[in-house]
């Protein structure tokens, strides 16, 4: 359980990113982090492995306070795959910057290469195995740093905006790590701009704006209310956004997906045939 | 009448590298359309647009055959610093193309460059900054602006030179959706009011489809379709990689149920008129 208690954060020039926080992560959840630039959700979730601690407030991880351990114990538990993922590489090829971590834990040898393999085989990374980190795309950087993270399956695994750069097939293999990553019964949190990802992923939703959590609830609630969603600078799904131009009393507009849309559309239709616009 | 951009038989290879990124492109764009250009990573989508304002081959080098022309110009014969009077580059890191102390001279850095007169120059830092809604942060350092701002003053130091083609390459990536929207609106009241041509290399359909007047989807190189937004979604592009707008796939799924529509909707608001008018 990752608990933040009334989490003030101030940084070194002054400005306040968090004011207040509270927010408590269960093992087993899926939680989506959402907000305008500038909200604090980077902010807050570098205080999830003690990379940065809490200017006043607490952070505790499974009962361990954040300022009384060191981010290297830390790092085991929570893996925190940045935005930008330049700034996490240092190997000089793609399959030792993925074995870096397993080494660095002490996994024997024969049992890092099983997982090496097995994860750039997974992001679609297995052909630069030999190349350097820096010359990949921008979106196979993004995949090479889950991949470093994923590959020593930490308790808590957090993504720091997983989707930007990535194309569509991309974004279905990434929901594929995150669900299996589901499935083992850990954790992963993930800080998004991508609405419609999050929508097919229906994770517990926690709006943040200007240092605050606004609100937190499921993804069906937070994502189709409109005046929250424009108090945190975001705009609402498209299935919601049409539930809400039809104005129908038969459509409501908790929907988020073209499923639950024409479930609820099918029996209210009545002509056939070629729509000519 | 000169076409914006003109294309013929296109082949690229990066120095060093064993393959084609570029195979067989042709492409012409008329002035005054809106084009966005997509598909997976990889396909080949930013290095053409780096043909277009000259980085290849002057600065990449490597290996180009075929024409490219912008505005007339043909781009292995003519210097990156001609064709900037011509097209402006967007990138998708402002960071990568602001770097002074204030707004002000970011704006005018490639007017001062040219050698533009000072009365001059004022007036095109001025029009610039009120066209992309910054002239209230002229004096501002941009590290202090947001994401969005920064975008902005890119777009402002680029629409400062005056091109007659915009190319921007995933100018909105890092960027919250509602920030996001207001840049592509403001790319489509340059579009519209001033005629300015817009190639945009773009993931986000679902926030920019409406204002494009073309889809262009490349894969693994090449372009493999070309066409009005509204009829071209009718094709599994999940194939190709691309984030088909929910709202194309929910008229997907009514055309599965037997009804046929020559155009998908783009916006919400001509998908609710649709939908009233079939269930009426």
């Amino acid at each position: 359980m990752i608990e933040v208690r009334d989490v003030y954060y101030t940084y070194p020039n002054g400005f306040t990113a968090l004011k207040g926080v509270n927010l408590t992560i269960r093992k087993g959840e899926c939680v989506a982090i959402m907000g305008e630039n500038g909200a604090g959700k980077t902010t807050l979730v570098k205080h999830f492995n003690g990379l940065l601690k809490p200017t006043r407030g607490t952070v505790v991880v499974d009962g361990v306070d954040t300022r009384e351990t060191s981010v290297a114990q830390l790092a085991r538990k929570v893996g925190l795959v940045f935005q930008n993922p330049d700034h996490q590489f240092f190997s000089e090829t793609v399959e030792e910057e993925v074995a870096f971590a397993l080494r660095n834990f002490g996994f024997p040898e024969d049992e890092v290469e099983r997982r090496v393999e097995k994860v750039l085989k997974r992001m679609g990374l297995l052909e630069y195995r030999k190349s350097s980190p820096f010359s990949l795309s921008g979106g196979e950087k993004k995949r090479l740093a889950i991949a470093s993270i994923v590959v020593f399956e930490p308790e808590y695994l957090v993504l720091d905006e997983p989707t930007i750069g990535q194309d569509y097939i991309q974004k279905v293999e990434i929901r594929r790590v995150i669900d299996s990553y589901l499935e083992t019964g850990r954790t992963v949190v993930i800080v998004t701009h991508d609405l419609e990802f999050v929508v097919d992923l229906r994770p517990r939703v926690v709006l943040m704006s200007r240092g605050r959590i606004l609100a937190d609830g499921k993804a069906e609630e937070i994502l189709s209310d409109s005046k929250l969603m424009d108090d945190a600078s975001l705009l609402l799904p498209q299935m919601t956004e049409l539930a809400y131009k039809l104005g129908n009393p038969k459509i409501p507009r908790t929907i988020l997906d073209e499923n639950d849309m024409l479930e609820v559309v099918k029996p209210l239709l009545k002509h056939r045939g070629v729509w000519r616009s | 009448m000169t076409k914006a951009i003109e294309v013929r038989d296109l082949s690229y290879r990066y120095e060093g590298s064993e393959r084609d990124v570029l195979l067989d492109v042709n492409l012409e764009v008329e002035k005054g359309e809106f084009v966005l250009l997509t598909g997976a990573s990889g396909c080949g989508k930013t290095t053409l647009c780096r043909c277009f304002n000259g980085l290849i081959p002057h600065f990449y080098g490597g290996d180009l055959r075929g024409e490219v022309y912008v505005a007339g110009l043909n781009v292995k014969d003519t210097p990156i610093h001609k064709l900037a009077l011509k097209v402006g580059f967007v990138f998708q890191n402002p960071d990568s193309q602001l770097f002074s102390l204030t707004v002000e001279r970011d704006v005018a850095f490639g007017l001062e460059n040219l050698g533009v007169d000072r009365d001059e120059m004022r007036l095109r830092v001025d029009w610039a900054l009120k066209t992309v809604g910054m002239e209230k942060y002229r004096y501002a350092a941009p590290y202090e602006l947001s994401g969005g701002q920064r975008q902005r003053v890119a777009i402002a130091a680029v629409l400062a030179m005056r091109p007659e083609i915009i190319v921007l390459d995933e100018p909105t990536a890092y960027l919250d959706p509602k920030t996001a929207l207001k840049i592509f609106q403001l790319l489509d009241g340059l579009n519209k009011r001033m005629g300015l041509t817009v190639v945009l290399v773009e993931h986000r359909l679902d926030l920019v489809s409406r204002y494009a007047s073309r889809l262009i989807i490349m894969n693994k190189g090449r372009i493999v379709l070309d066409g009005k937004p509204s009829t071209l979604f009718h094709d599994e592009l999940e194939e190709y990689g691309i984030n088909v707008p929910r709202l194309v796939r929910f008229f997907r799924k009514l055309e599965g149920i037997g009804y046929e529509f020559e155009e998908l909707p783009l916006t919400t608001d001509e998908a609710a008129e649709i939908i009233r008018r079939i269930m009426a």
